[in-house]
């Protein structure tokens, strides 16, 4: 790895997990040891070439990676304004960008003798992700779903069971994400000896939200080489949406000391910030507190209890956020703004219709706001969409709200 | 290593007298506000009198990720019923009026806390009557958020050991631990199934080489016969979920309980007492 300059934005966290203020440790005593073990065995791969072979290996040929940069002609011209480009990470094998930190968690589990691996899911694609790459090592899977999502999200609980993965509907809480996540948290605390936990999102206990974020840097890695080979320049904007955070901080990271690449983070509004707990948009709506191993920005009530939040999108209907988006608020490198439900599935039928590609609701979040901002921009001015994952699944959800169509 | 104490503290008086009994300690957990905040102040004031030596007050969270079913469902309804950190608090306040010996423990989560504000919670939580606090989610490595404010105030800092604290990493997990150690006999959440208490004695003995602090047993003890195996070989007992289940037995169709909640907490604690009192005869 290159040595980065002093004052780089991209060498977080510090030795105990900290970025700034935010991220650490915060786990139980029988957790503590496995934690630590992990972060071992994490350094340990990261310096070993074999490791890194293997892992490109299989993104190339089994992923498919890269994935393309796409310039979005027709968007561009309905809107007006900024060269609008797709990085499609929805093409990726599963459909969607968490295969890349999947299957890096998994080379990891196998170095470390794990034979079974459990993960919590709130869209399903992170499940989907997870049930994948243990069908495809003979690993057994548990996923953690809240209940309410798999109601939501049936076509990927189908597609768990075909690959051979038990899903565990999540009857506690609000039945959605963050108590699959406590359910799977549950379930590491028992099964310490032979249980992997593959989280799927840049947040968690020190290393998880740095090891995620490498996993996810080859989103922003290849968008900076396809840019620069297809425009001979960086872009000027990075579009993301955010719940736990790893699509977009996998494409922010590289460019986070690019200080002309302006970078958006888009939370979900869902009914509206002004509604209370009727959205999920922590930065926007929240305050820092203590959650899932790290400090960082939470959605909560006077009394420190976690709020349930809302959100049209099961991917991003979680009350916190990955702690270096926390930080990279405060440093205000990254914007965060947020969009609707409605401002979400206007923008998926928006794609639909002009680019004949079915968005999922989570990136759908971004796009809202690209369709807003890209008209003010300079016909020259190149702004980037993650686009993290397909809307196959979503589909019931959409036709629901739009009245069956 | 920080003490903080100008004089002996509650739990080190309850179990010095523990031990001139030549008995362990029964150490009993209940959920502050569950079913509501009046029943649970009685069966609060009722442990001393059946037998608790020390009590464990929990402190409800939204988000109790090392409980099992029971702690969850008990802090659910302390939160419906609308307690909050500083409802626990009162509750204390309450207790000390009528017991000025009784060691108080609070166990929870770091969250309410952290929010609530830490300086602010010690001073609180010292003038309630709180002896000492057990916050699940505190590992060694988190020590400056809490663990040293709260032992400079003169509060003590119990941390969990477990199974998978080796040897290696005992002396970190009980550098800066006062009043006593508890060892969660399982890798597990609360409520889990009964372990295989021949271990225990190891397990203990294992702590002991480490610390001169008494060390406490819990998680899986379920009734008077398990309290008394662990009682044999531990300083402590900790029992939890077998209590919130004996409550939550007592409860009608709207979750609320009464006086006869109390008497059925009283009836299980009256027999873990004995149980723990037979032990080393």
């Amino acid at each position: 790895m290159s040595v980065l300059p002093k004052n780089s934005l991209r060498q977080g966290p510090d030795a105990r997990g900290h970025f700034g203020i935010f991220g650490g440790r915060f786990v139980a005593e029988t957790l503590m040891p496995l934690i630590l073990a992990l972060e071992d065995a994490y350094e340990d791969a990261r310096k070993d070439p074999a490791y890194h072979a293997e892992l490109s290996n299989l993104l190339t040929y089994y992923v498919g990676r890269p994935s393309p940069l796409y310039f979005a002609e027709r968007l561009t011209e309905h809107l007006g304004g900024a060269k609008i480009y797709f990085k499609r990470e929805e093409l990726n094998h599963t459909g969607a960008h968490k295969i890349n930190n999947v299957l890096g968690q998994i080379l990891l589990a196998r170095r470390m003798g794990k034979k079974r691996i459990i993960a919590e899911t709130g869209a399903g694609q992170h499940g989907v992700a997870t049930a994948t790459a243990c069908a495809r090592f003979g690993l057994e899977c548990v996923v953690y779903m809240g209940a309410v999502d798999v109601e939501r999200q049936k076509p990927n609980v189908f597609r768990m069971n075909m690959l051979g993965a038990k899903v565990v509907p999540v009857q506690s809480g609000a039945r959605t994400l963050k108590d699959a996540m406590n359910e799977a948290l549950r379930d590491w605390v028992t099964n310490v000896d032979n249980t992997f936990y593959c989280i799927g999102t840049a947040a968690g206990p020190h290393p998880y939200p740095a090891m995620v974020r490498d996993f996810q840097c080859v989103i922003g890695d290849e968008t900076r080489e396809q840019m620069l080979s297809q425009e001979g320049r960086l872009p000027d904007s990075a579009f993301a949406c955010i719940g736990g955070g790893s699509n977009a901080i996998g494409l922010f990271h590289p460019f986070l000391d690019e200080p002309s690449v302006e970078l958006y983070g888009v939370e979900a509004a869902g009914h509206g910030l002004e509604v209370e707990n009727g959205h999920a948009a922590s930065l926007a709506g929240g305050r820092a507190g203590v959650l899932h191993g790290n400090r960082t920005y939470l959605l909560m009530d006077d009394d420190g209890q976690i709020l349930e939040g809302h959100s049209i999108s099961a991917g991003l209907d979680y009350p916190g956020i990955g702690p270096e988006h926390a930080w990279l608020k405060e440093t205000g490198r990254v914007t965060y703004l947020s969009a609707t439900d409605k401002e979400a599935l206007d923008a998926f039928q928006l794609c639909a219709r002009l680019e004949g590609i079915i968005p999922a609701l989570e990136p759908a979040h971004a796009l809202a706001k690209i369709v807003e901002i890209a008209p003010k921009k300079a016909k020259d001015h190149l702004m980037v969409l993650g686009l993290s994952g397909r809307g196959d699944k979503d589909i019931f959800t959409v036709a629901d709200h739009l009245g069956g169509m | 290593m920080l003490t903080g104490k100008a004089m002996t503290s509650r739990i080190e008086t309850r179990f010095a007298r523990c031990r001139a009994q030549n008995r362990a300690a029964l150490v009993t957990f209940i959920m502050a506000g569950d079913p509501d905040a009046s029943v649970s102040l009685d069966i609060l004031k009722a442990l001393p009198k059946s037998g608790a030596d020390i009590i464990e007050v929990g402190m409800p969270f939204s988000d109790p990720m090392a409980d099992g079913p029971a702690i969850q469902a008990a802090g659910l309804r302390a939160m419906n019923a609308g307690m909050t950190l500083r409802g626990v608090l009162k509750q204390v306040e309450e207790f000390r009026r009528h017991d000025a010996d009784t060691p108080i423990v609070l166990m929870g989560y770091f969250n309410p806390i952290y929010v609530y504000g830490v300086d602010r919670f010690l001073v609180d939580a010292k003038a309630a009557g709180v002896d000492g606090m057990i916050v699940v989610d505190l590992p060694p490595e988190e020590d400056e958020e809490l663990c040293l404010p709260a032992l400079r105030a003169g509060l003590s800092f119990i941390r969990l050991a477990t199974p998978t604290t080796d040897d290696r990493r005992l002396p970190t997990v009980l550098a800066n631990t006062s009043g006593f150690v508890y060892y969660v006999s399982i890798t597990g959440i609360t409520g889990a199934s009964r372990p295989d208490y021949s271990k225990v004695a190891t397990a203990v003995r294992r702590i002991k080489a480490h610390t001169p602090l008494p060390v406490a047993v819990g998680f899986g003890v379920k009734d008077a016969a398990a309290a008394a195996e662990i009682a044999a070989k531990a300083d402590a007992v900790v029992v939890g979920s077998a209590i919130i289940d004996s409550l939550a037995k007592t409860l009608d169709a709207e979750r609320r309980g009464g006086p006869a909640t109390v008497e059925a907490v009283s009836k299980l604690v009256s027999e873990l007492a004995a149980g723990v009192a037979s032990a080393r005869r």
